[in-house]
């Protein structure tokens, strides 16, 4: 199946979901968006170009392959809850760094953001996996 | 401190060996075996404090809640065990890196070797039953690795998976023993239990707690029926066969039943079952091992007699009798670990380890045969070795045995007696004798080879020549331990003119008899083998494992039947009974339906979702119902926004966009639309939807009524800014509050994606 208007459109898209899928990642602590949501937009980023122009080529695009990418969010979602242990808290203790207070480039940082990048790439990888694996059929 | 510290380095050690060991080369058993070696110091300078009895304790909490810690119990049983386990494993480190050295994959042997004897260590120090089962599996599972090291033979595998599985079995019963024998304390530490024995002694868990532990104790150690994993478990390597089946693994067995002693024995059924079952082990363990021609499993039978041996003597728990226990078992790790490392030398040096292809070795191997000698000096209770003293006491011991004093005598002398004609043959016949034609030309075995069991071979030597200045101070804690109202008895290596003496004499006659008429001995021992043992151990223990596996599969195949929609069925039937009946049970239904202020929109947009169920129910076609499908979805999507619950609209979206694209990506492969089912189970499914539906209806409804506790949703709603530093709940919930959910959530997404992956990927070919 090779559609021009799909291809053109899935070239585009594809950078601008990434970053939609990151910021709704980030606000999803204040503002309806996380880790689930933001991991199925950056897997649908991938799905839609791989219907573009079909898995193989889509594959050779992806830094990380599908399974690894999921067992790297498995990594980062597990390793965000050790912080506390070192602490001498309780296993997945949020732990908060606020950096550049009071300015209007305030960012906080904490594990319970790590945790949710973890369940964004387990999402997203998963999500691939599965639909590449369907799809190459 | 320093126990825990010990384990923990030994445990450390084990995952370095692999890494560095191809670095060290000749070096590293040199280099490893110093770690048990520091150990082994330690442990004896302890000896002058713990003799008068006393007891160095650690304890580190795991689960506090339910008496569960990891507590470390030093006194003069464990020290004894230690200088075994850390004395032999010493040695055991240095025989193997040589002996190894041609082998593939001998780094990591190191690393399971070394496991082991943390894992064993860490038995013999526990203070804690949990933390005793802990190592005690520890075992099982490095001995698996171990025994199963050739994994490329066949042979190899099933011995190690039958010795895995019954030591397993026995692990388990294990378990249900120490929790029950922690019930009416209410704590498994062992100074807790040691402190008042008889509260489980006259409690009514006394019976089964014996049984579950008893039956961990006997398949550790060989005990008849469950003696045959230990000579199928030869097939390990040599250095294997020295340390797990001489002095350690099997004797973990040993070491429990001593070790409870003073909480379990003295009993009636204690007494019992121990003189059966070991007495029985101990006879025919003798009894087989005269047939055999194999070097190693010759060994085995004798080690299988000794357990029982030792067993029977506990049983017997008299002052004599654990006297002789201790002394026997130290005895026996002694000449067996170096017994079974010179069968390994014998092995390489010659290329066989057949006691009928050998003979006069003594010429190209005379420091060997020198040493293997001297053992099986030990191992037939011959002055001045250490094995004497052992067999003295085994006699004095069963002269003065409560019960059927006459029996036990009678098979004492048959199995003693037998281990004379053994270690006449072994020493005969291998060293001396005929020298048949070898493959290539033996030469003495190198240096590292020969110096565990050179050194094994003297402590003997001293330990028996000496019993008053080293070997019972060295023994006299452990059996103040063991039995604290038996003291221990001043050993002697002269006695006097009396029955024991004479029995010793007879015994010694007896085998030399027996060595001199060998061949028809033998040939009766087969005769009578083959008529009445025909039917083998291991064997039926393979039969009764395939009968299992088949039933499983039966089972699994009625219960894992592989259709989907009886799958989906059965979760959805049995879901909303169990629902069914909690709702009944509670409070009346009360549906408070109020239609009046529902706002028109969604009245318009839930006709849709109906309209659109329907249709999918009816449609013929399969876009249909998937347009169908994806109209309900959507409809649902608007009415969460209705209610301001964003997340779950986003995420719905793009669950029904995905599944759209799902769906196209399969459609195209799919038959042609037919009708599959008949009538009667469209109906019946038709029934169960409604049931279901109706079911999650009424869930909903009565939610929103019935308040069974306050909502928690207030608790999260407060906390969520103030102490997770978020505002949108939902989120804080999931990665937060309810992290380790969520955390077990994408496991098994994780884990549910790649089962489809290899499922598609895998299936192709």
């Amino acid at each position: 199946m090779e559609s021009v208007i799909l291809q053109i459109a899935a070239r585009h898209m594809r950078p601008l979901l990434i970053i939609l899928s990151v910021i709704v990642l980030y606000r999803g602590h204040n503002e309806p968006g996380g880790g689930f949501i933001g991991g199925l937009m950056l897997g649908a980023a991938y799905i839609l170009y791989a219907m573009a122009f079909g898995v193989g080529k889509t594959q050779n695009r992806i830094l990380f392959s599908p399974i690894n990418l999921t067992a790297l969010g498995l990594l980062i979602a597990l390793l965000s809850g050790v912080p506390a242990l070192l602490s001498g808290m309780p296993f997945m203790t949020g732990e908060w760094v606020t950096f550049f207070a009071n300015s209007a480039f305030e960012l906080k940082l904490g594990t319970p953001l790590l945790f949710d990048v973890g369940v964004f790439f387990a999402v997203a990888g998963m999500l691939m996996l599965v639909m590449f694996s369907i799809m190459e059929e | 401190m320093t126990t825990g510290l010990f384990i923990a380095l030994l445990i450390l050690l084990a995952f370095l060996a692999p890494l560095t060991r191809k670095y060290l080369k000749n070096a590293a058993g040199w280099l490893y075996a110093l770690l048990p070696l520091t150990g082994l110091v330690y442990y004896l300078s302890l000896l002058p404090d713990i003799i008068d009895g006393q007891v160095i304790t650690e304890t580190y909490a795991w689960i506090p809640v339910y008496g569960i810690n990891f507590s470390f119990y030093v006194d003069g049983l464990s020290i004894l065990f230690s200088a075994m386990v850390l004395g032999i494993g010493t040695f055991i480190l240095i025989y193997a890196n040589k002996y190894m050295h041609t082998y593939p994959m001998r780094s990591r042997f190191m690393g399971y070797l070394i496991l082991f004897m943390a894992a064993m260590q860490g038995i013999v120090v526990s203070g804690n039953l949990i933390t005793m089962f802990v190592f005690w599996e520890l075992t099982s599972i490095s001995s698996y690795m171990l025994i199963g090291y050739h994994h490329e033979k066949p042979e190899s595998r099933t011995s190690a998976l039958q010795a895995l599985l019954i030591t397993g079995f026995g692990g388990l019963a294990l378990l249900g023993g120490f929790v029950l024998m922690g019930q009416p304390y209410g704590s498994y530490e062992l100074s807790v239990l040691f402190s008042d024995p008889d509260l489980i002694r006259s409690g009514s868990l006394y019976l089964p707690a014996l049984i579950l532990v008893l039956l961990g104790a006997f398949t550790k150690s060989a005990q008849f029926p469950f003696h045959f994993w230990l000579p199928g478990a030869m097939v390990a390597p040599s250095p294997v066969s020295a340390f797990l089946h001489s002095a350690t693994m099997v004797k973990a067995g040993v070491f429990l039943l001593l070790r409870l002693n003073p909480v379990m024995g003295g009993t009636e059924a204690w007494h019992i079952m121990l003189t059966a079952f070991g007495g029985f082990t101990m006879v025919m363990g003798a009894w087989l091992s005269i047939s055999q021609t194999d070097l190693k499993k010759i060994l085995a039978y004798t080690t299988v007699s000794a357990l029982g041996t030792m067993v029977l003597l506990i049983g017997n728990g008299t002052q004599y009798a654990i006297n002789a226990a201790i002394i026997f078992l130290l005895v026996h790790a002694m000449y067996k670990g170096t017994l079974f490392m010179m069968a390994g030398n014998i092995e390489k040096m010659t290329g066989t380890r057949d006691i009928t292809k050998l003979g006069g070795l003594y010429t190209y191997m005379p420091l060997a045969a020198f040493i293997m000698t001297a053992a099986l000096v030990s191992m037939a209770g011959i002055p001045p070795m250490l094995g004497f003293l052992g067999k003295e006491l085994m006699y004095e011991s069963k002269l003065m045995a409560p019960t059927v004093r006459y029996l036990l005598l009678a098979a004492t002398f048959f199995t003693n007696m037998v281990l004379v004609f053994l270690s006449l043959r072994l020493s005969l016949d291998v060293f001396w004798g005929k020298t048949p034609q070898y493959a290539k030309t033996p030469k003495e075995p190198y240096f590292p080879l020969l110096l565990g069991p050179a050194l094994l071979v003297m402590a003997s030597l001293l330990l028996g020549a000496l019993p008053g200045l080293l070997a019972g101070p060295f023994t006299a804690g452990a059996i103040t331990a063991t039995s604290p109202l038996h003291p221990a008895l001043k050993l002697k290596l002269w006695h006097g003119f009396n029955t024991v003496l004479l029995l010793s004499f007879l015994t010694l006659l007896a085998g030399a008899i027996l060595y001199r008429h060998k061949h028809a001995f033998i040939r009766f021992a087969e005769k009578i083998n083959l008529k009445y043992f025909a039917r083998e151990f291991s064997k039926g223990f393979y039969k009764a494992q395939n009968d299992f596996l088949v039933f499983t599969k039966l089972q699994t195949s009625r219960i894992q039947h592989g259709y989907h929609r009886f799958y989906l069925m059965t979760i959805f039937v049995v879901a909303s009974a169990l629902v069914w009946v909690v709702i009944w049970r509670a409070d009346p239904i009360m549906l408070e339906l109020n239609f009046a202020d529902m706002p028109l929109n969604l009245v318009a947009v839930l006709a849709l979702i109906i309209t659109a169920a329907l249709s999918a129910v009816v449609s013929h076609s399969r876009v249909i119902a998937l347009v169908a499908m994806g109209v309900i979805g959507f409809g649902i999507t608007i009415i969460f926004i209705a209610f301001s619950g964003v997340d779950l609209a986003i995420t719905m979206v793009m669950v029904e966009v995905l599944m759209v694209i799902l769906a196209m990506a399969v459609l195209y492969h799919l038959p042609k639309y037919t009708k599959y089912s008949d009538t009667g189970a469209r109906m019946r499914d038709g029934l169960v939807a409604a049931v279901v539906g109706v079911f999650m209806m009424v869930l909903v409804l009565q939610a929103g009524t019935s308040q069974l506790d306050i909502p928690i949703s207030e608790f999260f709603k407060d906390k969520s800014y103030s102490e997770a530093f978020g505002r949108n709940i939902v989120n804080v919930i999931l990665v937060d509050f309810r992290a380790l959910d969520t955390l077990g959530e994408i496991t098994v997404i994780a884990i549910a994606a790649i089962g489809i992956f290899s499922m598609i990927k895998l299936t192709k070919k």
